[in-house]
């Protein structure tokens, strides 16, 4: 094959369905990518797995398959995901049972696993955590999973086994889409300027819409034709590792040269040093042309090897955080919403609610700026038709984040004037924390299932 | 001439680490961004709001620049108590700072 084309079926675990759908059918494709496990959705899913060993996949696996598979088993589309989340065999053996229900036949299925060292965590209590330099026997009794972010190895074993669908855990992103362009062209593991060319293919496309005009609109200055019907992105790769992004013709959004720009400086930090599992990636001399209507060509990505380290992604339960918002309009709307400020900050104290920090925000004022660029922003304008309270902090214990919320509702009755709108929200937080371990220490495996 | 009239923008997350990038629409105005959008000046900007250090990379073949803020998230995406945990509003003020624009 001397190109092969790759679609991004979801940059999110709840992206909308009817682009990928559309990919399937119309976009020629030989690959479709659903990239939809975000940091700390496998945590929460690996908690389902406790409660339920049949389950910890993402929780809209089986409504994407029920829509895509029919689809992709007519088109000949091979489908490779993380959606398996912290159970792959039990998505895999899902998958299956939809396949059969389905009267499809010829369906080979892989599951790889490994990812998750959770069991073996008590070996590196000692190490140190990436963000704050403590070791990981400080925050050992709150842990809920251990994942470690794997490459694409186990996707090119399994495509080389004959798998149409290969469904993971904590496979890194890029790596998504850099197995089977891998598997496709024979690109070996020591290729890194090959493979530093296949991880910005999935660099571009892992947040689907994102570099077709997705998130991208600003009216009078960067405007995007149709974004309620933005089509997700293809990207046709050739064994030289140029890469063609594009998008189909009929759908929204727009494939330019500034779209691909910020999609390929996204998140990447160092631009000379994109590190992933399968190698660290350049991206300093990277060059994109529009070479047609919505088609950009990218290319000039090089590659070396990694630190022969894999990166740990650690869940645990941290802490609470309890919000209240309620909403003053009018004249003196902002003195109002001061006021019930001050008047839900008196209460915390009165109360002794322990709290381990306190934030209170006036929406439309500070809320995403603070005071000093809040204003500056604002241009000296005063007066505000409404702003909105909002009060939030963190905990230890749900029922001192419930006091929160708690005492912003009860300015209906006991604030100032004229609050209206209030809401309330508790949310258990589950953080992330993260360490290197050796490669030896995980083992790789791939699984199938055959309908 | 704000940054908004030669330039775009985009934020992202990693931890508590904010990363945003600055890319001009023309290329020739590049160089006026890497003169005039320094390190220290993007620290000075968010001054309030990041606590770390910032640095600056350097793409000029995309015509853009890439800043990265520590301690810039409220402890961090999950913890922090900001309304916008990912910071993904800050692109939108960074585009809000002053550019000297000489005409030759």
């Amino acid at each position: 094959m001397e190109t092969i084309r790759i679609g991004s079926g979801a940059g999110y675990a709840g992206d909308r369905i009817e682009p990928a759908l559309d990919l399937i059918e119309y976009g020629n494709l030989d690959y479709i990518v659903f990239e939809c496990l975000a940091e700390r959705t496998i945590a929460l899913a690996q908690q389902q797995k406790l409660l339920d060993p049949d389950k910890g996949y993402n929780q809209f696996m089986e409504y994407r398959m029920e829509r895509v598979l029919p689809a992709c088993f007519r088109n000949k589309v091979k489908i490779i995901t993380n959606m398996g989340a912290a159970n792959p065999i039990a998505a895999a053996k899902a998958i299956k049972r939809m396949a059969v229900d389905m009267g499809i036949k010829g369906l080979k299925i892989a599951a790889i696993i490994g990812d998750d060292i959770l069991d073996s965590i008590d070996k590196y209590l000692d190490y140190p955590l990436l963000e704050t330099g403590e070791k990981l026997s400080t925050i050992y009794p709150k842990i809920i999973s251990a994942n470690a972010y794997i490459g694409a190895d186990g996707i090119v074993e399994a495509l080389q086994n004959g798998a149409d669908i290969v469904v993971g855990g904590r496979i890194a992103d890029p790596s998504l889409f850099l197995g089977p362009i891998m598997h496709e062209f024979g690109w070996t593991k020591d290729s890194y300027d090959l493979i530093g060319k296949g991880i910005l293919a999935g660099h571009l496309l892992e947040c689907s819409s994102q570099v077709t005009g997705g998130y991208f609109a600003d009216p009078g200055y960067k405007d995007v034709p149709d974004l309620w019907n933005i089509g997700f992105p293809i990207a046709e790769i050739n064994r030289d590792g140029e890469i063609i992004i594009t998008k189909l013709e009929g759908t929204g959004g727009m494939v330019t040269p500034a779209t691909c720009k910020e999609q390929i400086i996204y998140e990447i930090h160092d631009p000379s040093s994109y590190i992933t599992p399968d190698g660290i990636a350049d991206y300093s001399n990277v060059e994109v042309k529009k070479v047609g209507k919505d088609r950009v060509l990218v290319r000039g990505a090089t590659g070396r090897e990694g630190n022969g380290l894999y990166k740990v992604n650690i869940g645990y339960k941290d802490c609470y955080i309890g919000e209240g918002e309620i909403s003053y309009g009018g004249p003196g709307a902002l003195e109002r919403a001061q006021l019930a400020g001050e008047i839900v900050e008196k209460r915390l104290k009165y109360l002794k609610v322990p709290l381990d920090e306190l934030r209170i925000d006036y929406i439309g004022i500070n809320s995403l700026y603070k005071d000093r660029l809040g204003k500056h922003l604002a241009h000296g304008k005063e007066g505000f038709p409404e702003v909105r309270l909002r009060v939030a902090a963190r905990t230890g214990s749900r029922e001192d984040a419930e006091i929160i919320g708690n005492e912003v509702e009860s300015l209906y009755l006991n604030g100032p004037a004229g609050g209206g709108g209030a809401r309330k929200y508790v949310r258990d937080i589950v953080s992330i924390a993260s360490i290197f371990i050796q490669r030896r220490d995980v083992k790789i495996d791939v699984l199938f299932e055959e309908v | 001439m704000k940054l908004r009239d030669i330039a775009h923008s985009r934020a992202g997350d990693k931890g508590n680490i904010s990363n945003i990038s600055l890319i001009v629409y023309n290329i020739d105005d590049y160089k006026l961004i890497k003169q005039q959008v320094t390190a220290e000046r993007v620290k000075q900007w968010f001054s309030n709001i990041v606590e770390g250090d910032v640095k600056r990379y350097e793409l000029p073949k995309l015509g853009a620049l890439n800043f990265v803020l520590e301690k810039a998230l409220g402890g961090g995406v999950t913890r922090t108590l900001a309304l916008d945990a990912h910071g993904k509003s800050l692109s939108s003020a960074l585009l809000e700072m002053e550019i000297e624009y000489e005409q030759d």
